[in-house]
């Protein structure tokens, strides 16, 4: 398919859910579910008032933090994991324990012991997400080619060579199966993450807006936010993995 | 260049599932002189392989030692042409010979240099993949000469590629080794292939543990090499018994 042909499929696929919307608010007829064009509404009073992006930034931010701290610290340990059979035997339990711990536990538990605090929202945030990136890289680190680590050794590369030309390479496609799980599931947490103890965010305003039983309100951020992780998905992500894979056949 | 002693008391694989261990060499010597051309000739599997990656040091799971004559091991200039070319495929030819040189300006021209030496000047920016298989191993070959070896280990080197293009890369090997000498240890199982490099051949032969059935030397001239009867009668001599 070519770009003109997607575009077009994805413009009919969205005014169809478009119509769908409008129908069924239309004979529904209730505050509870109001048509695309409140919404919109919403969204424009929200974005004149600088709310929407003020707490779509906070939100930003958070995600951010969140898994820049997840990816880093996931990968190191899904690697060591990966290299060293004593460690991956000594924790494999560890990591089935945490990858099975709800979200909500380890968010309710970050906010008892350390506060509620933009430190603690953000671990919490992180910690639900390091098994995930960890097993993943786990998997990347086994899958290593022994024959380019061989020849790594023979013409004495030295370790950091060989991290950056013969280990991480062959490491890219798990570093992104890992981001875009990552940023999916980042996302969603951070904002149950603000609802639950932050003062500031999407989280925290679909909150208020669920107090009032303002339902525009939480569609348009929730539309808002879609927006903004599909731009990063487009405008970083894939980029990134083009260039990643550009010597593949 | 340097010489070569090796002695290998015991080397054996544990076992692994089903298959009971394997007792691969024992009380095995071996003299390699410097800038000797020595060929390990012998069946799939009689462990030609082995002996290389422990001469490499990627194999240090063995009883006995492997001495450089007058060197100490980290001041040995040490290149291996592997079976398959182990190139990076994510670094195009130059960026693969690169990255065995010292960095700087210098190492840059040489890598260039040895690139067109091998013909493949046009290939520099190329990604390794998307070449021919002759063309990667030679640049697995420049990789190898970029390092400048006093050792050269190539585990059959040209395997899998048609006669005439293996034909014209032992010419290549030739005249690289002429211009920069090396004490090379080639495994092979192809007899001629031996003959037609070789100073010395040292015919290997299995059942485990691994057991030399001749060790010749080849005193062939150049035009010699070229021969088919010069190399037949040659073979026929090894083989007998």
């Amino acid at each position: 398919m070519n770009t003109g042909q997607r575009l077009f499929w994805t413009v009919l696929s969205l005014s169809a859910f478009l119509v769908l919307w409008q129908a069924t608010a239309f004979v529904v007829a209730s505050r509870t579910l109001p048509p695309p064009l409140a919404v919109l509404e919403a969204l424009v009073t929200a974005a004149r008032q600088g709310e929407l992006f003020y707490n779509i930034g906070a939100t930003l931010a958070r995600v951010a933090a969140a898994f820049l701290l997840a990816l880093l610290l996931g990968s190191t340990i899904g690697i060591l994991l990966g290299r060293s059979r004593a460690a991956d035997q000594l924790f494999h339990s560890w990591l089935i324990l945490f990858l099975n711990l709800p979200a909500l536990v380890i968010i309710i538990l970050c906010y008892v012991w350390f506060g509620l605090t933009e430190a603690a929202a953000v671990t919490a945030v992180a910690i639900n997400k390091i098994p995930n990136v960890a097993v993943i890289m786990r998997e990347g680190a086994l899958a290593l080619d022994r024959d380019l680590t061989e020849m790594a050794r023979v013409y004495r590369f030295g370790r950091w060579k060989t991290l950056r030309h013969v280990v991480l390479p062959q490491l890219v496609p798990f570093f992104a199966a890992a981001s875009r799980s990552g940023l999916a599931l980042v996302w969603k947490i951070v904002l149950v993450v603000e609802l639950l103890g932050r003062s500031s965010g999407v989280g925290f305003e679909l909150y208020m807006a669920f107090q009032l039983f303002d339902v525009a309100t939480i569609l348009a951020y929730a539309f808002a936010f879609i927006l903004v992780i599909q731009s990063i998905e487009l405008a970083l992500l894939q980029p990134w993995e083009r260039a990643a894979n550009r010597w593949r056949r | 260049m340097t010489a070569l002693n090796i002695e290998i008391l015991c080397k054996s694989f544990p076992a692994v599932g089903a298959a009971p261990s394997l007792l691969i060499y024992r009380d095995f010597h071996l003299s390699v002189e410097a800038g000797s051309f020595l060929c390990l000739l012998g069946p799939s599997g009689v462990g030609k392989t082995t002996l290389l990656n422990m001469v490499a040091g990627l194999d240090r799971d063995f009883e006995g030692h492997i001495n450089f004559v007058d060197k100490a091991p980290a001041a040995v200039r040490l290149a291996y042409v592997f079976q398959s070319p182990r190139l990076l495929p994510w670094r195009t030819l130059l960026e693969n010979l690169l990255l065995v040189l010292p960095p700087g300006e210098e190492a840059r021209e040489e890598a260039h240099r040895l690139l067109q030496e091998l013909g493949l000047a046009e290939a520099a920016e190329v990604y390794p993949e998307r070449l021919s298989l002759g063309m990667q191993r030679r640049a697995a070959l420049a990789r190898a000469f970029a390092v400048k070896p006093d050792l050269l280990l190539m585990d059959e080197p040209f395997v899998s590629l048609d006669e005439p293009t293996a034909d014209r890369l032992r010419d290549l090997l030739h005249r690289l080794l002429k211009r920069h000498p090396a004490t090379v240890l080639f495994v092979t199982h192809d007899s001629r292939e031996a003959i037609r490099l070789a100073d010395r051949i040292l015919l290997l032969e299995g059942p485990a543990p691994v057991r030399v059935r001749r060790d010749m030397t080849i005193n062939l001239a150049e035009e010699e090499r070229r021969s088919e009867s010069q190399i037949e009668a040659l073979r026929q001599q090894l083989l007998s018994c």
